[in-house]
């Protein structure tokens, strides 16, 4: 994309989400949602099933268009991009993690988190190199070989963290990571994810319904019945 | 918790001064709460006075610190039958945040607002919680993961009662 539109100043919110409307047929889903957030920020979207906490992250990543209202990566409005342009955005500067790996089945997991790298045109061995070194931080150097149902569950969702964050994402959007997981397991996810993502100064955008999730955010949103809200409480 | 029966728990590991039974105890389950010495002193001497510790040896110079208590007999029975007999669960039915949200209701304040507020509170001191663990030995980990899971289940309360609040709403004031 053409990365002189983006605005790299600090004070510019890297994300922003601006009186997001959006309906499927007579159900609004969104109803004047707003959200802003910084590099390095993880911050939790939270609210019941159905609030439209995923119609959310999903505009926020350019995946659907709202009805009205904007969303700015950088200063640049997704919507006046090309579907071009937005996809690209969306492989160079967004990394996805959803409640089910979503890995591609055929592939191994070192093949898996390779292909957003492979697709950006980066020779084999070099992707492959990068795709190891994030396998052995989210701790699944061991599985390498392996096909998404030969892992366990645990497993599969850090191969699906790495592959989120082997380009360097500047936003991971992650829609209940842990949902699929035991306690133990889904904790750890998301101290590897976290964590990775303060190294990175990614910012995280962590949809979830699970408080000891959301725990691990900065601070949260909450959205209910398509509006988002956010509480300042005195120190 | 009782701390009598704590301090004897640890005695029974072997014989201590006031001043390492402190230090057991504030390693193992002080956390934010240390003991004070005064508090120490005082439980020995009425374990001391009910016949749960004895004195072993006192070393030369006086003063309570110069004093090695061991438990006794009656003191092993007496944590043995602490360590079988279950706690009685609390029953958490004096809700101070339902309390908030009905006269909210009765008096036409927002009660979303008492909801979402207290959401927030609780949240934030579960951010320090899971800091605190990430960064801590399996002991923080449990005591955390204890503290955590209470705040989920009253985060889990707001939630389904956010939901209910038109109906709880019709209910009170019918």
């Amino acid at each position: 994309m053409n990365a002189g539109a983006l605005i790299t100043d600090e004070s510019v919110a890297l994300l922003e989400a601006i009186d997001l409307r959006k309906s499927f047929g007579p159900t609004p889903a969104l109803d004047g949602a707003g959200l802003r957030m910084h590099a390095g920020e993880v911050v939790a979207v939270m609210g019941p099933s159905g609030s439209g906490k995923s119609t959310l992250l999903h505009c926020l990543a350019g995946i659907l268009q709202p009805d009205s209202g904007q969303v700015l990566y950088r200063g640049a409005e997704l919507s006046a991009m090309s579907d071009g342009v937005r996809s690209e955005l969306r492989r160079t500067e967004f990394g996805f993690v959803f409640q089910f790996g979503q890995l591609v089945p055929e592939l191994t997991s070192l093949e898996n988190v390779a292909l957003p790298l492979r697709l950006g045109g980066m020779r084999r061995k070099e992707a492959e190199s990068r795709a190891t070194e994030w396998l052995e931080r989210l701790e699944v150097a061991d599985v390498a070989a392996k096909r998404p149902g030969e892992t366990s569950g645990g497993q599969g969702q850090r191969v699906a963290v790495a592959r989120a964050l082997v380009t360097g994402p500047k936003v991971v959007f992650a829609d209940e990571p842990t949902g699929a997981l035991d306690s133990l397991n889904g904790e750890r996810v998301m101290q590897l994810l976290v964590a990775a993502a303060k190294d990175t100064n990614a910012a995280v955008v962590l949809v979830t319904h699970e408080p000891r999730v959301a725990a691990y955010s900065d601070r949260e949103v909450v959205v209910r019945d398509g509006k988002s809200r956010e509480v300042e409480l005195a120190r | 918790m009782s701390i009598g029966l704590t301090l004897l728990g640890l005695l029974e590991t072997g014989p201590r001064h006031g001043y390492d039974l402190k230090r057991a105890y504030d390693e193992r389950f002080g956390h934010d709460r240390p003991l004070h010495y005064g508090q120490v002193y005082s439980t020995l001497s009425r374990l001391l006075r009910d016949g749960l510790v004895e004195v072993e040896g006192v070393e030369a110079g006086g003063g309570p610190d110069r004093k090695r208590y061991a438990i006794t007999g009656a003191g092993v029975t007496d944590v043995h039958e602490w360590l079988a007999t279950p706690e009685k669960p609390e029953p958490y039915l004096q809700n101070t945040l339902y309390t908030k949200v009905v006269l909210a209701l009765l008096s036409g304040r927002a009660a979303a607002e008492v909801l979402d507020v207290q959401r927030s509170a609780h949240l934030r001191l579960m951010r320090e919680l899971t800091r605190r663990k990430s960064g801590g030995d399996l002991a923080d980990q449990l005591i955390c993961d204890h503290a955590l899971f209470h705040l989920e289940a009253d985060l889990r309360w707001l939630e389904l009662t956010t939901a209910r609040l038109n109906q709880l709403a019709k209910e009170i004031r019918s």
